[in-house]
């Protein structure tokens, strides 16, 4: 994923201190703190989104970039995923989904599987799993969407090169292995095995469109999922401010 | 009036709009806020006002976004505030001590309400004083201010900025329903006459590997984003430079140490007393709406011929523990007042019972202010 974020600022021939990152609590939050050399904003758990709203408000010419996992961006800080989603808000938030909360030692996440055995659902979970997180996000309202796994590492380049040139919130999410934690309690006990599961079910979106619903069950759909035009809050505010001040839009 | 930052004139103000002003005067940019009585019309007020000045007020999905996205503006060099009552004030309680742990100006009203949890929206209580002070996990040390006019609401919020700034903390405004809803009036001086403090930055063009950002107890610059300066901003454990530790308890004393003596070395300058007890027997001690009916009381005792001052705190947090020792020194009898059961009392008793009898008078209802009978009663109480 770092290699993925880097190459992708890199080709687009920009700086670090083009950005500023923003994560919150969690392995996939270490990801730009304290590893990247530009301005770093590690906040608390579940809240990264909310912060880099107040981040890309005070610095609106600046591109905002979000990375951290799903219990932090979907559980604790779902709120905020779906209602920046719905702001439209140019930032983006790249969401490293590995099914589980693997800091703590690997309890269960709103994205465990159903029946997997976890830390704090030792006779296997019981609740109903999120599956479609990029879904939620493209009902919310964010202009782009894209879903890879780590098998994609080129695919996924390219569309963080997309998500930082989009006008508006764009959202990655990426599948990623956590051999430690997920891996050892779902009985795929290596990186190798999980990436290996990975490449098997992943479906691309056009492949994905041929089949019915339940032939996708199971499969991970890849791809750009949603990428529109609609209007952005940012450039909303400025038109608002400029009508407040008694000037034209 | 669009487009003028600072609304110089006599007006007939609300407190709540009063604050607003104030805020927006300090210089005030970035707003965030979530819906709530008493405090809605601080945030209608900023949403009308921001604007037409440059700045902006988000109404967020709730108070933890709010705070979080104050923050995040704040580390972008813009004066940021937020407002609510003791609801949100919970909610934001995670987020106000990440403010603190990074050292982040910012200003936080709290209009505050019939409380505990959802209680009496539109009744004033001085409910949430010791919530500011210790509500966030951890040893810290917090800056407040209690108004207790609508004048004052603009007065002290163009301070909370000012100490917000200087000091690179969070600073409440600890109001209520009765203040944040009073309509009086309001004095807005000319723009030049208004003191406001910017933070310190560092130079353009510093090193950034030789920014010492952070924990110094006569304040760090602030090496905000977007300069360059490749600040890195963790509430976690961390060094003068921000580089985060979790090994080393040696570090995390560092840490809790320095953010409190930044406070503490400071305490004569942030704090702010009105005295008016020279020679007096008895002393009452308020803050906010109450200290109205003290001064009040006071006066009519004085024509009774009784000897009564008054000691009314400002600055509640950080508690200026001098002042009521200096008081108690002096007095008989020291009489305390609050708009609730007794939550500054233990803190005023600790530095004056060794001086004075102390006692504490609450108002017959939570929620109704001690009416001048009522203290004159205590006052002759005291003296028997």
């Amino acid at each position: 994923m770092v290699q993925s974020i880097l190459r992708a600022i890199d080709e687009l021939g920009m700086d670090l201190d083009d950005f500023v990152f923003v994560s919150g609590i969690g392995c996939a939050a270490w990801i730009p703190s304290p590893f990247f050399n530009a301005d770093v904003l590690h906040t608390t758990h579940g809240r990264p989104i909310a912060f880099a709203l107040g981040v890309k408000m005070g610095l609106p010419h600046k591109k905002v970039m979000v990375a951290s996992g799903d219990g932090d961006l979907v559980a604790i800080g779902g709120n905020h995923l779906i209602q920046n989603a719905r702001r439209n808000i140019e930032m983006v938030v790249i969401c490293i989904n590995n099914g589980i909360y693997g800091m703590t030692g690997g309890q269960a996440a709103p994205t465990t599987p159903m029946g997997v055995k976890t830390t704090t659902t030792p006779y296997g979970t019981f609740e109903n799993a999120f599956e479609d997180i990029s879904g939620l996000v493209a009902a919310a309202g964010a202009s782009f969407v894209a879903r890879w796994t780590t098998i994609h590492p080129r695919q996924m380049t390219n569309s963080i090169k997309r998500a930082i040139e989009k006008k508006g919130f764009s959202f990655i999410e990426v599948f990623s292995q956590c051999p430690v934690q997920f891996g050892r309690k779902s009985g795929l006990s290596n990186a190798i095995q999980m990436m290996e599961d990975y490449r098997e079910r992943s479906i691309s979106v056009k492949e994905a469109a041929k089949l019915s619903k339940d032939e996708l069950r199971n499969r991970i759909v890849v791809g750009e999922l949603v990428d529109i035009e609609k209007p952005e809050m940012v450039e909303e505010i400025e038109k608002m401010k400029k009508k407040a001040s008694g000037g034209t839009e | 009036m669009k487009g003028k930052r600072v609304l110089t004139g006599r007006y007939f103000m609300m407190g709540n709009v009063s604050c607003a002003e104030g805020a927006i005067a300090a210089g005030c940019e970035f707003a965030a806020g979530y819906p709530i009585t008493p405090a809605t019309e601080v945030a209608n007020q900023l949403a009308e006002r921001l604007p037409q000045v440059g700045g902006t007020f988000l109404q967020m999905e709730d108070e933890i976004s709010s705070i979080a996205a104050v923050i995040g503006a704040s580390w972008t060099g813009k004066k940021s505030m937020t407002v609510t009552s003791g609801p949100g004030i919970s909610l934001m309680l995670e987020n106000i001590g990440f403010a603190i742990g990074v050292e982040t100006p910012c200003v936080i009203v709290n209009v505050q309400r019939g409380a505990p949890t959802t209680g009496m929206p539109t009744v004033g209580v001085q409910g949430d004083m010791v919530q500011a002070r210790r509500g966030s996990h951890g040893d810290y040390e917090i800056i407040a201010l209690c108004p207790s006019s609508a004048q004052e609401m603009f007065d002290h919020t163009v301070i909370a900025f000012n100490y917000a700034e200087k000091y690179r903390t969070p600073v409440f405004i600890l109001s209520d329903a009765f203040v944040g809803h009073m309509r009086e009036e309001v004095v807005i001086p000319e723009a030049e006459k208004i003191k406001t403090v910017y933070r310190k930055i560092p130079d353009e063009g510093t090193d950034p590997q030789t920014i010492k950002g952070f924990l110094d107890e006569d304040v760090a610059p602030m090496p905000i984003f977007g300069r360059g300066f490749k600040a890195h901003v963790t509430s976690s454990c961390h060094d003068e430079y921000g580089k985060r530790n979790l090994i080393d308890i040696s570090a995390l004393d560092n840490f809790v140490r320095k953010l409190s003596n930044k406070i503490l070395k400071h305490k004569d300058e942030i704090t702010l007393v009105e005295r008016d007890y020279e020679g007096a027997e008895i002393v009452l001690v308020s803050y906010g709406a109450v200290a109205r009916a003290a001064a009040m009381a006071a006066s009519i005792a004085r024509e009774e011929g009784i000897s009564v001052g008054t000691l009314r705190l400002i600055t509640v947090w950080p508690f200026p523990g001098e002042e009521i020792e200096k008081m108690a020194r002096k007095a008989k009898h020291v009489i305390v007042m609050e708009n609730n059961l007794g939550q500054i009392y233990p803190y005023i008793k600790a530095e004056a019972a060794h001086f004075a009898e102390v006692s504490y008078l609450p108002p017959r209802m939570v929620g109704e202010i001690q009416s001048p009978e009522d203290i004159l009663r205590k006052i002759r109480e005291v003296l028997n």
